[in-house]
């Protein structure tokens, strides 16, 4: 039997189902990069301001160890290397993972492998037809972050080296992904053991950056990283990434023709026979339905502000002291310090926000699969179900609001040598919550009275987070601003704290909850 | 006698599409009652505006005596269901889920849960994602057979099961009916619903083209007789409701509607009667001509 049989219309198969998903994360991806280039460039006007800029980045641990060493910040592209070569780099094989998982694991758990292998179709066409679509993803990674960076006017060089290296990232995380595909039965947890590489990976390179290297070695994402595009470029690590994400496909492949459809090597371990008591209640459902999510954001969000915790008591002299920093801070009063850590913190809010919409959209999903069907039908009243998902969404909120602040605040507590910026950073963070609280009540709204018009929720989440990015750069008017509920939440530790807006925006939220709730009262419950 | 569902023109439609059109469905308490008809004709959409997931455009629902939309969550104290396509938490276990749903209800009776999963031999411990179509319909079919309810609405509780755990369930189903409980079973498995129910409802379209106990429905269709006579039987085709005849010489073999089975009979025994076998209709038969009848007639028109 010819193993590969159909891998070509398999491949178009794959490709189809990525139209869209693939651009738009390559137009994130280089839009991202690419302004990072752009605002280097316009930061520092002067050379002189640039060389301090890089000594203070080059003298700060904290940064080395979240971002990377530092070769040649000196310029608009190596700043934009250093910055971006980790990030991009997980970045890039976060993408890969989630593309291998889709079109191989996922598809055999759903049991829609089995029809379509079923049909003339080689053992290994699936897997080969999705690797195969992942080297042109990330050849188009490479491709597109180079060409940005030259239509940029950087170096050559430089910018095919940067490129190349997330491809390669991606690439090999893409290989790592397929290997634990083979491993793990179940989607998730095959992406948890992708997580734990990369997670690995970033921290052993953060341990060898700031001490001598020689841990950075061990690390996928310290090879990428050591190509060091912008700064005498070497090509050799890219070889070697290639050629371990050979031996990783080759492996998975000598795995996948040995097992069976749908088996993995580590077996689905048996779990409670009896629910425990936390099961008793539409919460306690909710709970163990976001806990594995509320974890991974709460450790996230975490880690995003020892980050901005490490920069903030050097902010001065890593911006300086130009009139575009008091513009992009113009907003409120305080130090720069505190209006960078404001900021930053409102960041922080945004991008948990993510997680507030996952945890209410969850509802539709438990409805149009089906689950929520035998849950009504058990004597649960649709508030009660509803007011589960609620609480698990508007609590856990505040809770990663507080791990972001809490991260922030250890970091700058240490920083600064002041113990009472703990406490600050953390209320401040968390006083942000009824913002992102106006966002659950816009999705639990939709999802009550528009439920097919439920996922607009991120619509809504994008539209703030342009509102707070663009707006001030656009020089928007007042009343555009205000239409985001970030705008109106106080830009603690900057600002003085005012209660007012917190009220309003709570209240806004609350009266969203119930329009939404009501509806939910009202509206039949969809059929799977 | 009263009855556990009374359901009179309802109707229900999704934008443009019309799935009940009037349908009328009576269920008395303590019956088994068949609920057939082919796949879209609206028997679980019929079931989901009795448990008040849908709210019906027009007509009258009671459920044990209750509003379905309105008393819904008193009501499901009193009723268990059974889904054909049960849909599961994947990272709950099969014991998580009953619990789950059997709390919900109000709590469920735990010797009875622990001799159900024995009797059906489903293994609790295993997450739901690892179990097959037919496991999946085990978790949904104990969680509903451990509740203590006065009804049971099952719709197309079987499906997935092999032969053995069929024919368990059947025996838990005269359980219940012995035990004054009421069900609701839609199911495609006519064995099933000649085995267990009194009563069944044929529906179609939207709409209740049949309803009674399978003798009234029996009646209203065809015997097959096949017969050998003495003389030739040779004046037959006059005789009124019959079809399909067929005579060779002394032999003669047709359909006749119940209704006109005496008649056929006594003409019969003009020509003396040497042998003769009459088939009554099986369920099969009857839904068959139900429909391909009602087909025959739509096309026609």
């Amino acid at each position: 039997m010819n193993t590969l049989a159909g891998t070509g219309t398999m491949i178009r198969f794959v490709a189809r189902r990525e139209r869209v998903r693939v651009p738009v994360y390559l137009l994130v991806l280089v839009g991202l990069i690419a302004s990072t280039a752009a605002q280097s460039e316009e930061l520092y006007s002067t050379q002189a301001e640039r060389d301090e800029y890089a000594a203070t980045v080059a003298g700060n641990p904290g940064l080395i160890a979240m971002v990377g060493p530092a070769y040649r910040v000196t310029t608009v592209g190596g700043d934009t290397a250093w910055q971006w070569g980790a990030f991009g780099a997980v970045t890039a094989a976060l993408m890969s993972m989630f593309i291998v998982g889709r079109h191989t694991r996922a598809e055999e758990q759903s049991g829609r492998s089995e029809l379509v292998r079923a049909s003339v179709l080689g053992r290994f066409a699936p897997t080969a037809a999705t690797m195969i679509v992942l080297v042109a993803v990330n050849v188009l990674v490479a491709a597109t972050v180079a060409l940005a960076m030259i239509g940029l006017d950087q170096p050559a060089a430089g910018s095919i080296a940067l490129g190349a290296s997330l491809g390669g990232a991606g690439l090999l995380f893409a290989a790592v992904a397929v290997l634990a595909m083979q491993v793990n039965q179940s989607t998730g947890g095959a992406y948890g053991l992708v997580g734990a590489v990369l997670g690995a990976s970033y921290m052993l390179r953060a341990a060898g950056d700031v001490g001598d290297g020689t841990l950075s070695w061990l690390s996928p994402i310290g090879w990428v990283q050591s190509m060091r595009p912008f700064a005498d470029e070497r090509w050799w690590p890219l070889v070697l990434l290639l050629a371990v994400a050979v031996v990783l496909v080759a492996a998975a492949f000598a795995l996948l023709s040995r097992r069976d459809d749908g088996a993995g090597l580590v077996a689905s371990r048996p779990g409670r026979a009896k629910a425990s008591g936390v099961l008793a209640h539409p919460l306690g459902l909710a709970l163990r339905l976001s806990r594995g999510a509320l974890i991974g954001w709460a450790i996230g969000l975490f880690l995003g502000g020892v980050s901005i915790g490490l920069t903030g008591q050097d902010v001065e002299s890593i911006l300086g002291d130009s009139d575009e920093v008091d513009e992009l801070f113009a907003r409120a009063g305080g130090s720069l310090v505190d209006n960078y850590l404001a900021v930053s913190l409102s960041s922080m809010a945004l991008i948990g926000t993510g997680f507030a919409i996952q945890a209410v959209l969850r509802m539709r999903s438990e409805e149009t699969s089906g689950r929520l069907e035998p849950l009504l039908a058990a004597a649960l009243a649709r508030p009660r179900w509803a007011a589960g998902h609620l609480a698990m969404a508007a609590g856990g909120t505040v809770l990663i609001l507080a791990a972001s602040g809490f991260g922030a605040g250890i970091a700058d507590a240490i920083s600064s040598d002041d113990a009472g910026r703990l406490p600050l950073l953390l209320g401040s963070s968390v006083a942000l919550a009824p913002a992102v609280w106006v966002l659950i009540g816009i999705a639990i709204a939709l999802f009550g009275l528009v439920p097919r018009a439920a996922s607009a929720s991120w619509g809504f989440l994008a539209a703030c987070f342009l509102l707070l990015y663009l707006g001030p750069l656009l020089s928007l008017p007042d009343w555009v601003m205000n239409l985001s509920p970030y705008t109106h939440v106080p830009l603690l530790p900057a600002a003085d704290l005012t209660i007012a807006p917190l009220i309003v925006l709570t209240a806004i939220a609350a009266a969203l909850t119930a329009a939404g709730v009501l509806g939910l009262r009202r509206r039949d419950i969809a059929s799977t | 006698m009263t009855n556990a569902i009374s359901v009179s023109g309802l109707v229900k439609t999704f934008g443009s599409v019309r799935a009940l059109d009037g349908l009328d469905l009576n269920v008395a308490e303590g019956e088994v009652h068949g609920f057939l008809g082919p796949n879209g004709a609206g028997k679980s959409t019929t079931i989901r505006v009795l448990l008040g997931l849908l709210r019906a455009d027009s007509g009258r629902a009671r459920l044990l005596g209750g509003d379905p939309w309105t008393d819904a969550v008193a009501l499901h104290r009193r009723v268990a269901y059974v889904p054909g396509d049960v849909s599961l938490w994947p990272n709950l276990t099969g014991g998580e889920a009953i619990d789950l749903l059997g709390r919900l209800r109000g709590g469920l009776d735990t010797d009875r849960r622990a001799e159900l999963l024995e009797r059906f031999d489903l293994d609790p411990t295993k997450k739901s994602r690892t179990y097959s179509k037919g496991n999946r319909q085990k978790v949904a079919l104990i969680a509903g057979l451990a509740a203590d309810v006065e009804l049971l609405l099952l719709d197309e509780p079987t499906s997935g099961l092999d032969p053995l755990m069929e024919e368990l369930f059947r025996e838990y189903i005269a359980e219940d009916r012995r035990a004054g409980r009421t069900v609701l079973l839609s199911s495609h498995i006519l064995a099933e619903v000649e085995a267990l129910c009194d009563r069944v409802t044929i529906i179609r379209a939207g709409r209740t083209v049949e309803t009674g106990s399978l003798a009234e429905l029996r009646h209203l269709t065809r015997t097959s007789i096949h017969v050998e006579t003495i003389e030739p039987a040779d004046d037959l085709a006059t005789l009124e409701g019959i079809h399909g005849l067929q005579v060779t010489d002394r032999r003669a073999s047709f359909d006749v509607d119940t209704t006109h089975l005496d008649e056929a009979v006594r003409r019969l025994s003009r020509f003396g009667i040497r042998s003769l076998t009459s088939q009554p209709p099986t369920l099969e038969e009857l839904f068959l001509r139900h429909y391909g009848d009602l087909i025959e007639q739509e096309e026609a028109a």
